[in-house]
């Protein structure tokens, strides 16, 4: 009886009925597409991260902090036997660094040299092209965003100047043997890969490393261990989810608005139509209505708001988000320092818990404004409903 | 009398020959910017079952005021209304829509129909809000869509309707419950003078086949014509209340 009444109600009210409902369900579907795009990224960024950087975790030297690329001279040290035990059977990588200078074209542009081992299988990274001879020089390996920058190709030599442990100068040609194509930033941007070995020879600190990366899901970490600190997959990939929660801030902004508008509309529609039907009110009570039932009634007729928009959100929106799911979406190239791995092609992510959970927040938010104004109800005399007044 | 007053609204009416409904040394006061104006002043009625009353006095006497405290839409002041054995000042909100609900018609001079729903649906409204189960309701929808002769109108709305059919199917509405009461407010003061004697009729015939008690609130002479009972009202007091011979003709 009441669904019939609050559905033939809305419908009367026609266009206004169908505003709300219409900018409501685009709150919804945005709220969804946004996250899911969002969640998309997140997953994309981390799973490459983990792949090519973070493996099962890392281990720092004392001093290493990748934020401050001048420490880099001092951060390395030869691994404890614990850790270099899981190098040698294969469970960890070494990774060791150095602040460097080249000169593509003349032009000085500091970069850092890591170097690995070629044979490492640890991380995702095309290592074993460093495993080249290059007389005269070294082999180095360079990611695509740096290759795009410094307009190196496959084959050129570049110039690079670097310190050894001792302070001392020295320099060398770097033969570019390899452009890998990468979305990590952190692998590519301002860096060149070149064959541990020949890193630790250059910069006389034999056996020595920055850090190094445990092998994708490893279970038994060294503990105790002096000198070297242990950073577990969460601490590596932090940076990337508060970049993540950063650049959600601003969508949730816009899809904040918009579901405030619906809100604002629909709280509208019901203050008006409390007073425009208070007579109506009144005869229900005269009818033997209780007031209790008069509010719900009221309520449930602009929660019917809610539902409308999530049908109808429904109706265009999942046709648009199963696309997006199978088609992804096409990112644009991006290439200054964003800080993690954009796609190439995006897929988003919409579980069932985000759906469920926008659901839930439409409809409860509906609920509450189209609740508030009928709580008016409560207050209004049936004598001065029927008579058209206002209390 | 305290324990009469104490019953709920639901339970059964009192005895045939009692009275329906007693008002006593009844007063309504409305605040009206800084003092009280008095709009009933001392009301002692007593309406019988079966009576087909009219509370009669110029605009602003007190009718519809009296009207509404009998139907527990509002409360008395001071002294009491007792309406089927329950002193109307001791319901509450729920209390009061329960006796509306159950034992109470209202006929509004607005027909006051609901538009969204069909002519049926509205006279079959009180029934759904009684909770009667579907089958006695729709005998009982159509057997008062019959008394009004509105039978082809049931899946029409209201805004296709006339004034006189409007108040019909508010009639219908009134009476589908056969409540032991109907309270009508100037229902025929937007009717011309054939609708007015019809809807008259209809109620007539609905008062002495169902014995339903009738109450008017008007000042329209076609509708007086009608009644066995006149009280007249002035300034919120009863000033004469005399048994009639009522007028049938047209
Ligand atoms: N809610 C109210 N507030 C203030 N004054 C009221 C209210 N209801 C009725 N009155 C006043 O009480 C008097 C009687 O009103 P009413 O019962 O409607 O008269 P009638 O129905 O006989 O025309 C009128 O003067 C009216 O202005
Ligand atoms: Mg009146």
């Amino acid at each position: 009886m009441i669904v019939k009444l609050a559905f033939r109600n809305l419908m009367g009210a026609g266009l206004r009925t169908w505003l709300n409902v219409i900018v409501l369900s685009l709150a919804f579907v945005m709220i969804i597409w946004v996250k899911g795009m969002l969640e998309g990224m997140n997953n994309y960024a981390r799973t490459a991260k983990i792949d090519s950087e973070v493996g099962g975790g890392q281990f720092w030297h004392r001093s290493y902090d990748p934020y401050d690329m001048l420490t880099y001279e001092e951060s390395h040290g030869v691994p404890p036997p614990a850790l270099s035990r899981l190098v040698e059977r294969g469970e960890a990588a070494a990774v060791l660094l150095t602040p460097a200078s080249i000169y593509p074209d003349g032009r000085l542009q500091s970069v850092v040299l890591k170097g690995i081992d070629p044979g490492q299988k640890i991380v995702n990274l095309p290592a074993s092209f460093l495993a080249v001879e290059t007389p005269g020089a070294i082999p180095g390996m360079i990611g695509n965003m740096m290759a795009h920058q410094t307009k190196l190709e496959i084959g050129d030599y570049v110039t690079a100047r670097w310190r050894d442990v001792h302070g001392t100068f020295d320099a060398t040609d770097i033969r570019i043997v390899q452009i890998m194509r990468t979305t990590q930033p952190t692998i590519d941007q301002g860096q060149i890969w070149v064959p541990l070995a020949r890193l630790q020879e250059m910069m006389r600190a034999p056996g020595e490393a920055s850090y190094l990366v445990l092998a994708k899901g490893a279970e038994t970490i060294p503990e105790g261990i002096e000198g070297w600190i242990h950073r577990n997959p969460e601490y590596l990939l932090q940076e990337i989810s508060d970049m993540i929660q950063m650049k959600s801030v601003s969508m949730n902004i816009i899809y904040s608005l918009l579901l405030l508008l619906g809100l604002l509309a629909i709280f509208d529609t019901q203050v008006l139509s409390i007073w425009r039907r208070r007579k109506e009110i009144g005869t229900f009570m005269a009818l033997g209505m209780e007031r209790g039932k008069v509010i719900r009634l009221f309520t449930f007729e602009g929660a019917l708001h809610g539902i409308f928009a999530l049908l109808v959100g429904a109706i265009y929106g999942i046709p648009v988000l199963a696309w997006t799911l199978r088609r992804g979406l096409s990112m644009p190239e991006i290439t200054d320092n964003i800080g993690f791995a954009i796609p190439e092609t995006l897929y988003p992510s919409y579980g069932g818990q985000l759906v469920i959970g926008t659901t839930i927040l439409v409809f409860i938010t509906v609920t509450i404004v189209s609740f508030l104004p009928a709580t008016k109800i409560a207050k209004l005399k049936p004598t001065d409903a029927l008579r058209g007044k206002q209390s | 009398m305290g324990n009469q007053a104490d019953r709920s609204a639901g339970e059964a009416a009192p005895a045939k020959n009692g009275a329906l409904i007693t008002t006593s040394g009844l007063v309504k006061q409305f605040p009206t910017g800084g003092y009280l104006f008095t709009a009933l002043n001392g009301i002692n009625l007593l309406i019988d079952r079966g009576e087909f009353t009219g509370l009669v006095g110029p605009s602003g006497s007190g009718k519809t005021t009296l009207l509404n405290i009998i139907g527990a839409l509002d409360y008395p002041s001071s002294g009491s209304a007792v309406v089927l054995g329950s002193d109307t000042k001791h319901l509450n909100h729920k209390q009061s829509a329960r006796l509306r609900n159950h034992h109470i018609g209202f006929i509004f001079q607005t027909y006051n129909l609901l538009p969204v729903y069909t002519v049926y649906e509205n006279v079959e409204f009180p029934l759904l809000l009684l909770g009667m189960e579907a089958d006695r309701r729709r005998r009982a929808v159509t057997q008062a869509l019959e008394w009004v002769g509105l039978t082809d109108r049931a899946q029409q709305r209201p805004a296709q309707l006339s004034g006189g059919e409007s108040q019909r199917v508010a009639v219908a509405r009134a009476m589908v419950k056969k409540p032991e009461i109907v309270l009508a407010d100037e229902p025929t003061a937007n009717l011309d003078a054939e609708n007015s004697h019809n809807i008259l009729r209809m109620m007539v015939e609905l008062n002495t086949e169902l014995e339903t008690t009738f109450i008017f609130a008007t000042h329209d002479e076609k509708v007086i014509r009608y009644l066995r009972r006149r009280i007249t009202l002035r300034d919120g007091r009863v000033v004469e209340d005399r048994e009639m011979e009522p007028d049938y003709t047209t």
